[in-house]
């Protein structure tokens, strides 16, 4: 039974996880306040997805605490993680959609999954579900036959159809022009108001993050360099932040006869 | 310890925890199918997808193979004048060895390697991880059904294959070599024990099981296999491994289970 009155929906403490050899996240420590629109911003391959596979139980921690909801899914069985799971929506970067169902059939499964709602009432939720997403001429389209904007758009009526108390959305601006991206922002703002809901996302784009978020952790490296709300970043003197905020490469200030003579040296 | 024998031990080890996986994969599954709540509808998709579009390719092998086997075993038993026994020679073989052994290898090409590779594009596409967020149990969803059509379908169409096999041999026998349809039809029956139809349909049965199990298996747990690339090149990878994989299981417990029958 979930607690309707927690007021902190996630908190992670001292989480580090390997690939591996290879440490991806290290010492990560963070809390969610419910309503609130957390964004984890870093760089491609910073660690920032596996940190939210780590929220929602899909990747295992080597050691620290995650707490969704009020549990500790660490300690969770297989059964106990499925139901706490019934409380939250995943939005996948790819929409991950089951390509031998319709879009309307996709959004309905956890429906038919999870309720005994009738056929009618199914279909009315999701159809109200895709109006929202701006998809209701495609609810019958497979698919293959929907661009990167719609999968994204699709992915999230799926993921919102049972009115989860989080929602978690990963890169929803990767690969779309600047237009479909600034849409699909104001998306996850409607929904926020809306439905009341929590949402995680997890972005590199600076200018997406900066438009949703109420609060930003920026993640290096597999490490936590600051969590603030968009002022504290704004005005972080963190040369890492400096440089994500200016979009400047990391090694941007390597003079050109320095490295020249650094080849020719060997 | 020379660095040929760690190799050795390592190798061994690693495909002994494989083998740990594919065993829990399979007690996980058959778990989710004996625990309610079920479901007919995607066990009737997955009986459409095993066994009615596995039909005509069964039916036309089973055709030829009876054909052909007619024709050897006439070449054969005429050399020694016991023709009448060309029915008992088809129909046992078709029943004990032939009619399961070729139904699985038809099924693994036309079934076995389509599921593993859909299976393992939704591992790659994240399919399986949206289940598991959406608290929909793959084991249950995904893998239940396929195992019990599995189970389900390829008994039945190992009937039709022998069934059909038996008239490509009467064809073959009776019609163009002019033995008696009832020495043919007379010869089976009085040599087709009831052992030997437990021994097709076990083998059958167990069969259906390996196929689904190590397909399904194969394509769940692409991302634990360390040697090689993840995308589409995994999934044919993978494809590849799940059809020689249980093909060879299949002739190793057909080995078995006929030492056991016999």
């Amino acid at each position: 039974m979930i607690d309707p009155n927690i007021k902190q929906v996630i908190e992670i403490e001292g989480l580090n996880s390997w690939y591996g050899d290879k440490q991806i996240l290290s010492n990560i420590s963070l809390s969610v306040k419910r309503k609130e629109v957390m964004v984890i911003m870093g760089h491609s391959g910073s660690g920032k997805s596996t940190l939210l596979r780590h929220m929602i139980g899909l990747n295992q921690a080597v050691s620290g605490s995650i707490k969704l909801l009020g549990k500790e899914i660490t300690s969770l069985n297989r059964n106990e993680l499925f139901e706490l799971r019934k409380h939250i929506g995943v939005a996948f970067q790819n929409g991950a959609l089951f390509s031998s169902m319709t879009l309307q059939e996709n959004v309905e499964l956890p429906l038919y999954e999870h309720t005994k709602l009738d056929r009618n009432t199914i279909r009315i939720m999701s159809r109200l579900k895709l109006e929202l997403m701006n998809l209701s001429d495609s609810e019958s389209l497979m698919p293959a036959e929907l661009s990167g904007g719609m999968l994204k758009r699709a992915g999230l009526a799926r993921a919102v159809i049972m009115d989860p108390e989080i929602l978690f959305f990963d890169e929803p601006s990767a690969g779309l022009d600047p237009v479909t991206s600034a849409e699909l922002d104001d998306l996850i703002l409607q929904l926020r108001d809306a439905l009341n809901m929590t949402i995680i996302v997890v972005t590199h784009e600076m200018e997406s993050a900066f438009k949703i978020a109420d609060r930003i952790t920026v993640i290096d490296n597999g490490q936590q360099i600051m969590t603030g709300d968009k002022e504290t970043i704004k005005n972080s003197t963190d040369p890492r932040i400096i440089n994500m905020l200016e979009r400047r490469a990391m090694n941007d200030n390597i003079d050109a006869d320095d490295y020249l003579n650094k080849l020719t040296r060997n | 310890m020379s660095m040929h024998k760690l190799d050795t031990m390592s190798y061994l080890e690693s495909m002994l925890i494989r083998l740990g996986i594919a065993g829990i994969f399979l007690l996980e599954t058959g778990k989710m199918i004996l625990l309610p709540p079920y479901s007919l509808k995607p066990l009737v998709k997955q009986i459409a997808f095993i066994g009615a579009r596995s039909l005509l390719v069964i039916v036309v092998a089973g055709l030829f193979v009876g054909m052909v086997i007619a024709l050897q075993f006439y070449d054969t038993l005429v050399r020694f004048g016991s023709v009448s026994l060309l029915g008992s020679a088809v129909g046992l073989s078709l029943i004990r060895e032939l009619g399961p052994v070729l139904t699985a290898l038809l099924v693994i090409g036309r079934s076995g390697s389509a599921m593993c590779a859909e299976i393992g594009i939704m591992r790659v596409d994240n399919q399986i991880d949206a289940l598991e967020c959406m608290a929909i149990d793959p084991y249950r969803y995904l893998f239940g059904p396929r195992i019990l059509a599995g189970i389900i379908c390829v008994p039945i169409l190992t009937a039709v294959f022998v069934l059909v096999g038996i008239f490509g041999g009467y064809f073959v026998g009776v019609i163009l070599f002019g033995v008696s349809p009832g020495s043919y039809f007379q010869g089976m029956s009085d040599t087709v024990l009831n052992r030997d139809l437990f021994m097709g349909f076990s083998k059958s049965l167990v069969f259906g099981l390996l196929i689904v199990w190590i397909a399904c298996d194969k394509g769940f747990n692409l991302h634990l296999d360390k040697h090689g690339a993840y995308g589409s090149e995994g999934v044919s990878r993978i494809t590849t491994e799940a059809v020689v994989i249980s093909s060879i299981a299949i002739l190793f417990s057909d080995y078995l289970l006929s030492a056991l029958i016999l």
